[in-house]
């Protein structure tokens, strides 16, 4: 009567079958960021296309700078997304944090690190605010965070001082966005990576074998680190080369300071939502709060811890925000908030709630980022780029919108 | 049956809600390795009686005896520590995680802070085999691709899961269609036979005749009936559900 091998566990059949599942889980509407991917293949090639200096390597260097900021930001409010939550002061918080370190540092003569630590620290106390105003007292977080975008606005002008603008001098922190890190820092980076992924699959694929359980076929983590090997060392070799525009003057190759840090920041947020009861209670608590509740899941706990990782990490856009423009302003973060939502969901991060990775994020950011340093290249007007941007914007919420009915209803 | 202590027995326990007298004087006992089948016609007082027993609306007079011995059920909490859980009508699963991840939430195996995939999944489909579960495929499928049969077996499953000496089940089969009654009714069955404790409410009288050993019926807040299966039929219950008949309660 027993049947103990009914009930699988997803990890069987070979790789073909691997595929096969993957394939019929994105027909179902589980597609992640690939339409996001497909996406900035086809723009990547419609602007190579279009004007031969997108595909320089100075273009691409500048795209990586210029998405870090918003891709920074995404990643944060990709938490507070996965709870159906939304943080429309993630900018201001981003700009305040960056008046707080160029004051810090230019006012009263702190250390860079230290500055460091006030920056990322002033965002995690205003997540804290935010979140407890929001789990707490009850406050639609549209409403809480959109006061708290007026207000920082306010506190920004009366830090900076109307038509202020203080500048940073530290090399440490204007290097992260200007300097490049030296040619072999770049294949170091990437064997480091290789070696992480690689060691920690095998060591969790060895754990399941000692508990006799299946493993997935090893043709996928073949399959995967390779992937992770020829593009890595793909995009290191096209960052290494010179993109000085006079290289016997000043040489400008290898990959900026900010990739590690993103990069960084990627790793550790993924492990956290993937790989830790915290992680796990975010997206439980955006797939059914109630449920969670129930299961004896400090609901308004997990709220309000995940705005401080948001705001933390708008805490670091600043920094990087800082650094590449070298000055902060009073207008500083206002803008940007809206281009990091839209890469936050373009990407395939949910705005219903619990569905969305931080990498889908970071795929969004450099959609946004090409769509408009593309369109600038052709020469389009501004205008249109913003309508684009709106544009894809819009399709992506509506994939979403089906996606997350059809899983209701299902 | 068995004459052994009730695991839970209540004594005549009441609840107001306002002026409104929704439980009146209420004994209820329930035993290992038996289904009790709690009826009644709506606002009988159902819920509220699995409400105190599950420590989310505690009753407001009455003594309440687990194993014998006097407790309290003032919170989820309490009743969860001793063994009580309930699956209630709407399951609350969710949707976006997969069988494994619904079936351990809010107590999630870890290792030094990070989450034990493996022996969390080995320990899930353990229990669907334990509980002979066919219609379940995968244990990584989400949530939100099964039916309602198998939501139900997830939530029920979720419940044995943590050894729970009692399960309450609030209309299980309510929202089913007759295969997947069928297989519902069928786990509510070995879960009985497994030592645990079922209660089941629900208003389909044959569904109750099916899998319950004893029947209580609620009437306006009064236990009127409380009878063996085996020493009644579905038209005495009938009149005990409408209030046309009426029994002296001595289970
Ligand atoms: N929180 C409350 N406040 C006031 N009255 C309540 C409350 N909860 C239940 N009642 C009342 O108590 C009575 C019993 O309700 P209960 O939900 O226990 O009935 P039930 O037997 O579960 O009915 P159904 O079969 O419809 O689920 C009803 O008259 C209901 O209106
Ligand atoms: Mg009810």
């Amino acid at each position: 009567m027993s049947n103990q091998n009914t009930i699988q566990t997803g990890n069987e059949g070979s790789f073909l079958d691997a595929g096969r599942n993957y394939i019929a889980r994105v027909k179902g509407g589980e597609t992640g960021s690939l339409p996001a991917l497909l996406g900035l293949i086809i723009l990547a090639t419609l602007f190579a296309a279009a004007n031969p200096i997108f595909l320089k390597p100075i273009n691409f260097a500048n795209l990586l700078t210029q998405t870090a900021t918003v891709t920074t930001l995404a990643m944060g409010l990709t938490f507070v997304l996965l709870l159906g939550e939304i943080d429309l002061a993630a900018g201001v918080t981003a700009g305040l944090s960056a008046a707080f370190l160029a004051i810090s540092m230019s006012n009263y003569g702190v250390a860079w690190p230290l500055a460091v630590v006030i920056a990322i620290s002033l965002g995690m106390l205003i997540g804290f605010l935010i979140g407890v105003l929001v789990a707490k007292v009850g406050i639609p977080s549209f409403v809480v965070t959109l006061a708290a975008f007026l207000a920082f606005q306010g506190l920004q002008l009366v830090v900076v001082g109307k038509g202020g603008l203080i500048g940073i001098d530290a090399p440490p922190i204007l290097a992260i966005m200007n300097t490049p890190m030296p040619i072999a820092f770049g294949w170091i980076l990437l064997a480091v990576i290789f070696v992480l992924y690689v060691g920690s699959a095998l060591y969790s694929r060895r754990q399941r074998t000692t508990s006799g359980q299946l493993n997935k076929p090893m043709g996928i983590l073949v399959f995967r680190s390779l992937t992770i090997l020829i593009v890595g060392a793909g995009f290191v070799s096209f960052l290494n080369l010179e993109r000085g525009a006079n290289p016997a003057v000043t040489s400008l190759k290898g990959v900026p300071y900010v990739v590690p840090i993103v990069l960084i920041l990627l790793a550790a947020g993924t492990f956290v939502l993937n790989r830790t009861k915290f992680g796990r209670h975010v997206y439980a608590v955006g797939g059914n709060a109630e449920a969670a509740r129930r299961a004896g899941i400090q609901v308004s706990r997990v709220r309000i811890k995940v705005f401080m990782i948001s705001s933390s990490f708008a805490g670091i856009a600043g920094i990087l925000m800082a650094s590449r423009q070298a000055s902060v302003d009073a207008a500083a973060g206002r803008s940007i908030v809206l281009n990091a939502i839209a890469a936050a969901v373009v990407g395939g991060v949910s705005l219903f709630g619990g569905r969305g990775r931080l990498s889908d994020a970071v795929i969004g950011g450099f959609v946004i980022a090409v769509i408009d340093n593309g369109l600038g290249l052709i020469g389009l007007a501004s205008g249109l780029n913003l309508a684009i941007t709106g544009g894809v914007l819009l399709l992506a919420a509506t994939a979403d919108a089906i996606t997350s009915r059809k899983s209701r209803t299902s | 049956m068995s004459t052994e202590t009730p695991v839970i027995e209540l004594k005549n326990v009441k609840k107001n809600f306002g002026p409104v007298e929704v439980l009146k004087d209420v004994n209820f006992s329930v035993r290992a390795g038996e289904v009790t089948a709690l009826v009644g016609d709506n606002g009988a007082g159902k819920s509220t009686l699995i409400k105190g027993l599950a420590g989310i609306q505690p009753y407001d007079q009455g003594t309440i005896l687990f194993e014998g011995n006097p407790v309290e059920l003032k919170s989820p909490r309490q009743s969860s520590d001793l063994g009580i859980d309930v699956v209630y009508q709407d399951l609350a699963l969710c949707d976006n995680l997969d069988i494994v991840h619904n079936m351990f939430l809010g107590r999630e195996k870890a290792h030094t802070g990070v989450l034990d995939e493996g022996a969390m999944e080995s320990k899930a489909a353990d229990t669907l085999t334990s509980l002979s579960v066919r219609t379940v495929k995968s244990v990584r499928q989400k949530v939100a691709r099964l039916s309602g049969g198998q939501r139900q077996t997830v939530a029920i499953a979720r419940a044995v899961l943590w050894n729970n000496k009692v399960v309450i089940l609030d209309e299980p089969t309510a929202a089913l269609g007759v295969a997947q009654t069928e297989q519902v009714l069928q786990l509510v069955r070995r879960l009985a036979d497994s030592g645990k404790a079922v209660i089941i409410i629900s208003h389909n009288l044959q569904d109750v005749f099916a899998v319950a050993d004893r029947i209580y019926v609620l009437y306006l807040g009064k236990m009127t009936a409380a009878v063996k299966k085996s020493e009644t039929s579905q038209a005495d219950v009938v009149g005990y559900i409408t209030g046309a008949k009426t029994q002296e309660v001595g289970v």
